[in-house]
């Protein structure tokens, strides 16, 4: 975490002095995360398209921010305010926008279909687990099991004192092993 | 069974790799690249927020891409905007750099000041390396200056095919000298002729009714007639008949 957490200050550094230079670098740095995060929330049929609204909508802000202001910013958690906002309101607007188009890719071959489908399924049976739990414990656990955030950078994302989130996480994880254990005994 | 905390791990995946191409295509944070034609075929143009940061024969797409990637992520093709088009083609043509913005920034202020100077040379002239070094107030830097000019990022736009070695012969180019040479035609400097008369020994021309000497492709050297046509070998032969050195080409360090 230490080495992230510099490698992001050194990134806040880089955007605060040319922000467009930078960004492609910011977009390498946090799509995995963001688009795994953002999956257990929207689906893997939404995910991309969400992921790429954050996208934009961190690229406005920087642009709307000095310089002093973008070089102090916890890159992290601010964007996974964002990013949790657009989860939280992206079904709700959804009909109001415009659907994008869907590039079309190849298909390498049906193992990888398959294996695709397999982990939707999986990840379907999962949103569904996590969609149950009240939203700060959602969050918590979100972001400390899947995305691999740190407890800090989960309050700033959150806007909750550190020592909630760590009870949210644990809270969150025994009620998801209750749901399991129904799950097994249903 | 796996434990909870183990099974939301698995949950992490890899973003889609069109998603970073989409991103930086909506923010037009990007490199991008397309195809123009050129002097000599298509030519591959690189182009970001800051400029054109690449210029490169069609045929060379591979060795392109990778040079201009940052990271894993590769220039992304897209379309030149309609703008830069205009004024890429118009540079191309002209044989002048004019208004186009290049992306020198990941070049050392040597390289800059080597690829700037290079952009002054007119089209269909030539000048040897060691007059950009010493133009560029480096005279002992020539070697450098070659090895600039190898690794210009711009070729064609800045036009370091019109900069040729020092025994007066047109020389190498980074995309081999058949195309420096057809660069230089289509400009309408005969290749061969430079060479042929580097080979004689020429390396500056003088006018004995002006008492002017320049380099040899200087539009000034075109101009003089026949009968009035010195050909030098070297600077102290101009200064023994007397000439002095053109003003516009430069010939030689001011004295």
């Amino acid at each position: 975490m230490a080495t992230a957490t510099v490698q992001a200050s050194a990134l806040a550094s880089r955007l605060a002095q040319d922000v467009d230079a930078a960004f492609p670098d910011l977009v390498l740095a946090f799509q995995d995360r963001l688009y795994s995060g953002i999956r257990t929330y929207v689906g893997a049929a939404e995910a991309e398209d969400v992921t790429q609204e954050t996208f934009i909508r961190v690229h406005k802000a920087l642009h709307s921010y000095e310089a002093s202001r973008i070089e102090a910013l916890a890159l992290s958690g601010w964007i996974w305010t964002i990013a949790l906002n657009l989860c939280r309101n992206w079904f709700r607007t959804r009909s109001r926008r415009p659907k994008s188009v869907q590039l079309s890719f190849d298909r390498a071959d049906t193992a990888s279909v398959e294996s695709e489908a397999l982990d939707t399924a999986m990840l379907d049976e999962w949103r569904e687990r996590l969609a149950s739990l009240p939203p700060p414990q959602r969050d918590a656990v979100v972001l400390r099991h899947v995305v691999g955030l740190s407890y800090r950078e989960i309050a700033a994302a959150t806007d909750r004192p550190e020592g909630t989130t760590k009870t949210d996480v644990s809270r969150g994880l025994a009620a998801l092993r209750r749901v399991l254990s129904q799950e097994e005994s249903s | 069974m796996t434990k909870t905390t183990d099974q939301l791990g698995a949950l992490f995946t890899s973003a889609p790799g069109r998603l970073a191409e989409r991103v930086l295509l909506a923010t037009n944070t990007g490199r991008f690249y397309d195809t123009i034609p050129g002097p000599t075929g298509e030519l591959l143009v690189g182009w970001s927020d800051a400029g054109v940061f690449g210029i490169a024969p069609d045929s060379e797409k591979e060795r392109f891409l990778a040079t201009h990637s940052r990271g894993d992520l590769a220039p992304i093709a897209n379309k030149l905007p309609g703008r830069l088009r205009a004024q890429v083609t118009k540079a191309i043509d002209s044989g002048k750099l004019g208004a186009v913005d290049v992306d020198l920034s990941e070049l050392t202020e040597f390289q800059q000041a080597v690829l700037r100077k290079t952009a002054e040379i007119p089209p269909g002239q030539l000048r040897p390396y060691g007059w950009v070094a010493r133009e560029i107030g480096r005279p002992g830097a020539t070697r450098a200056v070659g090895s600039a000019l190898n690794k210009n990022p711009v070729p064609v736009l800045i036009p370091c095919h019109r900069v040729g070695k020092s025994d007066g012969t047109v020389g190498e180019y980074a995309y081999g000298p058949a195309m420096k040479r057809a660069l230089l035609r289509h400009e309408g400097l005969d290749a061969d002729a430079v060479d042929k008369a580097a080979g004689r020994g020429v390396r500056f021309v003088g006018s004995a009714t002006t008492k002017i000497y320049c380099h040899p492709t200087c539009r000034h050297a075109q101009r003089i007639r026949e009968e009035n046509r010195i050909e030098l070998r070297d600077v102290s032969a101009a200064a023994s008949r007397g000439l002095r050195a053109c003003k516009v080409c430069r010939p030689a360090a001011a004295a």
